[in-house]
C-alpha cells in the first residue's frame, strides 16, 4: 500500500482569489479525501438583523457578495415584499430582470476566466474579463456602480432605465454575441482545453440530487431545475428553456454556463421589447410580521432566503442558504479519486464563492 | 403533522426520522435547514426539493432539549447541523462528520443566542 | 538588486470581504485597466512579494494567516488596505465576528477607501505603493551602505 500523506490546499493559494482550506488526503497523486475547514471570510452578517431595521438590510444583503450582489439585494427584497404583501410595479419587475440577467453575464464571465486561469490558459482569462468589461460599463451607466449598485429597495427599485439606454445596451449586446461566441467556442473546441474538462469531476444525476446540487452544477448532471420557470419577477412573462447536459463531467458544467451566456442575452432582449411604462416603486408602510420563504436562481444556483418577522423593525431571523453553500458537499465527491493537479479545477468548477458561503 | 401555513408543516420529533425517510425514498433533494431562536424555543426547519415543488417541515425544540441528526439519511445536511450548533448551540446528536463546534471557528460562543438576551 | 525596486511584485489576500473589492482587484490586472504596465506583478507567492494588498476585515480565523504572510514577505514591503472593509471594517463592523480593519493586526501604509473600492482608485493606490516601496527601499539601501563604511 502506498503511503498516505496531507498536503494542505489554501487558505492563500494562487488559483483562489478567495480563501477556503482544505486537507487533501493524498496517495501517491490520487486524492482520497477532502476535509474541507471554513470560517477565513465568516463576518456573521446574519446577526445583523438585531441592530440594523428591515430598510438598511437590504444594503448589507448586498454585501454578502460582490459577484451576486444585485440577486441577494433582490432575494432579500422579494421576501420581505411578499410578507408585507406588497405589489411590485411591473416596471421594477422587469428592470430586476434586465439587472438580474447582466449579473448572470458578468458572473459567468468571470467564472470562464477564472476556469482559464485554473488550467494555465492566460491569454483566455484576458479576453473573458475584457468581455466582462463591457457588463460592468453598463452597470455603470445604469445604476452608477460597477459591482456593489444598491437600487434594490423594498417596494421597487430605485433607479429607472429610459427607452435610449435600454436600446444601446441591447446594441451592445448584439455586437457583444459574435466576440462571445468566438471565445466561447475555444473552451468548448479547444484540444487543450477540452483535455483538462472532458471525463473530469463526474457527478452522476443520482449523486446531485443525493448531495443536494444546485444550478449549473445540478443541470450539467441532466436535472431539468431552474428556479426561472417558478416565475419570479418578470421571469413568467419571458420564453426561455432550461439549459442542461448529461455528460456529467467539468465539460458539460462550461456548457451549461455558456449556454446560459447566450441565453440571457436573449432574455434582455425579450424584457427590453415588453418592457411597460409606469411606476418604479410604490411606498411601503408599517413593520414586516410573518414568515417567507424565497427561492431565486442566482448565476450559480438556487438561492434560499428565509426571513422571520414580527412587527417591529427589527427581524427575528434572515437566513441566507447560498448556492456554494448546497454545492459543497458536491465537490467534495468530485475530489475523491481525483488527480492532484486537477483539485484546483475541480474546486472551480463549482464556481464557489466562498464570502456567500459564509455571510 | 400539522399545516401552520406558508408552505410550512409542523411536525413532532419522533415524526422526524420516518419524514426524512419518506422523502429520501421519494428523491427529494434536501434545500437547506434553518435555525431560528424565539421565544424560549428553538424552530427547525427543514425544506426539501423536487423539481419545484417545496416544502417545509418545522420542529419546535425546547431550550435543553436535543435533536436527532439527519445526516445519515442526507450526508449534505452535515453542514447545516454544525452550523446550527455552533451559531445556536442547538445539540444535535450523532453528526456524521462532527466538527465540535470548530466550523467556522468564531471567538464568540454561540452568537445568534447572545442576541436574544440583549 | 538595484533594479529591483522599479518592479516591485504584487500579493494580494483576501480577507473577509465580500468579494466585491477583490474582483476589482483582479479586473484591474485585465486589459481594460491593466495596471502591471506599472510594473506591478501579481504573484501568489509571499516570499516574492513587495507589496501587500489585503482587501476586506479581519476575523479572528484569517487574523493569524494575514500576520503568517506579513511576516514572510522580504523587507522592505508595503501593505495597501483596499476598501472600506479593510480600512475600518465597513458595514460589518458590528458584526460578531469582525475585528475591524487591517490595522488592528499588521501597520497599514496606504489606505484606499471606497465599497467597492473603483478600479481608479486601486490604480492609485498602487501607484502610492510603488513609490512608497521605492522610498523605503532607498532608505535600507543607505543605511546598508552606511555599515559597510563603518
Amino acid at each position: 500500500m502506498a503511503n498516505r500523506s496531507v498536503v494542505p490546499f489554501g487558505p492563500q493559494h494562487p488559483v483562489l482569489p478567495e480563501p477556503i482550506h482544505l486537507d487533501l488526503v493524498m496517495e501517491d497523486e490520487t486524492v482520497i479525501e477532502a476535509v474541507p475547514s471554513i470560517g477565513y471570510v465568516h463576518r456573521g452578517l446574519e446577526s445583523l438583523v438585531k441592530k440594523k431595521d428591515f430598510n438598511e438590510m437590504v444594503y448589507v444583503t448586498e454585501r454578502i457578495c460582490g459577484i451576486c450582489s444585485f440577486m441577494h439585494g433582490m432575494g432579500y427584497c422579494s421576501a420581505v415584499e411578499k410578507i408585507m404583501n406588497v405589489e411590485v410595479p411591473r416596471r421594477a419587475d422587469y428592470l430586476r430582470t434586465i439587472w438580474s440577467e447582466m449579473s448572470r453575464l458578468h458572473s459567468h464571465l468571470l467564472w470562464l476566466g477564472l476556469l482559464a486561469d485554473a488550467f494555465g490558459f492566460e491569454a483566455l482569462f484576458m479576453q473573458s474579463w475584457r468581455l466582462r468589461e463591457k457588463i460592468l460599463d453598463m452597470f455603470e451607466i445604469s445604476t452608477g456602480g460597477r459591482v456593489i449598485f444598491s437600487v434594490n429597495k423594498i417596494g421597487g427599485v430605485l433607479k429607472d432605465m429610459p427607452k435610449d439606454m435600454l436600446k444601446s445596451f441591447v446594441a451592445i449586446l448584439n455586437d457583444m454575441e459574435k466576440e462571445l461566441s468566438e471565445t466561447t467556442s475555444v473552451f468548448l473546441n479547444e484540444y487543450t482545453v477540452r483535455s483538462r474538462l472532458e471525463g473530469v469531476g463526474i457527478i452522476t444525476k443520482e449523486d446531485a440530487i443525493r448531495r443536494g446540487a444546485v444550478g449549473p452544477m445540478m443541470r450539467a448532471s441532466g436535472i431539468e431545475v431552474d428556479m426561472r420557470k417558478t416565475g419570479y419577477a418578470a421571469y413568467s412573462d419571458l420564453d426561455f428553456e432550461v439549459i442542461t447536459s448529461d455528460k456529467c463531467d467539468s465539460l458539460a458544467r462550461c456548457q451549461v454556463r455558456i449556454g446560459e451566456l447566450f441565453q440571457s442575452i436573449a432574455i434582455i432582449r425579450q424584457a427590453v421589447d415588453k418592457i411597460p411604462e409606469g411606476e418604479i416603486s410604490v411606498p411601503v408602510k408599517g413593520n414586516p410580521d410573518g414568515e417567507c420563504f424565497m427561492r431565486l436562481e442566482q448565476p450559480r444556483g438556487e438561492a434560499f432566503y428565509y426571513v422571520r418577522a414580527n412587527g417591529t423593525k427589527f427581524l427575528d431571523r434572515m437566513r441566507v442558504r447560498t448556492p456554494t453553500f448546497a454545492n459543497i458537499p458536491a465537490m467534495l465527491q468530485t475530489l475523491q479519486g481525483a488527480q492532484f493537479a486537477d483539485v484546483p479545477l475541480l474546486i472551480l468548477t463549482i464556481d464557489p464563492c466562498i464570502s456567500c458561503t459564509e455571510r | 403533522m400539522e399545516d401552520i401555513g406558508n408552505n410550512v408543516i409542523k411536525i413532532e420529533q419522533v415524526e422526524l426520522l420516518p419524514v426524512i425517510m419518506e422523502k429520501k425514498n421519494d428523491d427529494w433533494r434536501l434545500a437547506q435547514i434553518c435555525c431560528a431562536f424565539r421565544d424560549g424555543h428553538y424552530e427547525v426547519s427543514y425544506s426539501f426539493a423536487k423539481g419545484y415543488e417545496l416544502t417545509n417541515y418545522r420542529l419546535i425544540v425546547g431550550k435543553d432539549e436535543t435533536v436527532a441528526s439527519i445526516s445519515r439519511v442526507y450526508k449534505s445536511a452535515i453542514l447545516y447541523e454544525n452550523e446550527m450548533r455552533e451559531l445556536f448551540g442547538l445539540g444535535v446528536e450523532h453528526i456524521k462528520v462532527d466538527y465540535h463546534d470548530k466550523l467556522y471557528r468564531i471567538d464568540a460562543e454561540t452568537p445568534f443566542m447572545e442576541k436574544e438576551g440583549e | 538588486m538595484k533594479t529591483m525596486h522599479k518592479s516591485p511584485w504584487l500579493l494580494h489576500y483576501d480577507g473577509s470581504s465580500c468579494n466585491g473589492c477583490d474582483i476589482e482587484v483582479l479586473a484591474c490586472t485585465t486589459p481594460v485597466y491593466d495596471v502591471e504596465r506599472f510594473g506591478v506583478v501579481n504573484t501568489g507567492n509571499p516570499m516574492h512579494a513587495d507589496i501587500f494588498l489585503v482587501t476586506g476585515g479581519i476575523n479572528s480565523q484569517n487574523e493569524d494567516v494575514v500576520k503568517q504572510i506579513y511576516s514572510q514577505m522580504p523587507d522592505p514591503k508595503v501593505v495597501l488596505a483596499v476598501g472600506t472593509c479593510a480600512c475600518t471594517g465597513g458595514v460589518f463592523k458590528e458584526c460578531y465576528n469582525i475585528k475591524g480593519g487591517v490595522d488592528t493586526v499588521i501597520p497599514v501604509d496606504i489606505y484606499v477607501p471606497g465599497c467597492a473600492a473603483r478600479p481608479e482608485s486601486i490604480i492609485d493606490g498602487v501607484v502610492k505603493a510603488v513609490s512608497l516601496f521605492q522610498r523605503k527601499h532607498e532608505e535600507e539601501e543607505k543605511k546598508k551602505n552606511g555599515r559597510h563604511r563603518k
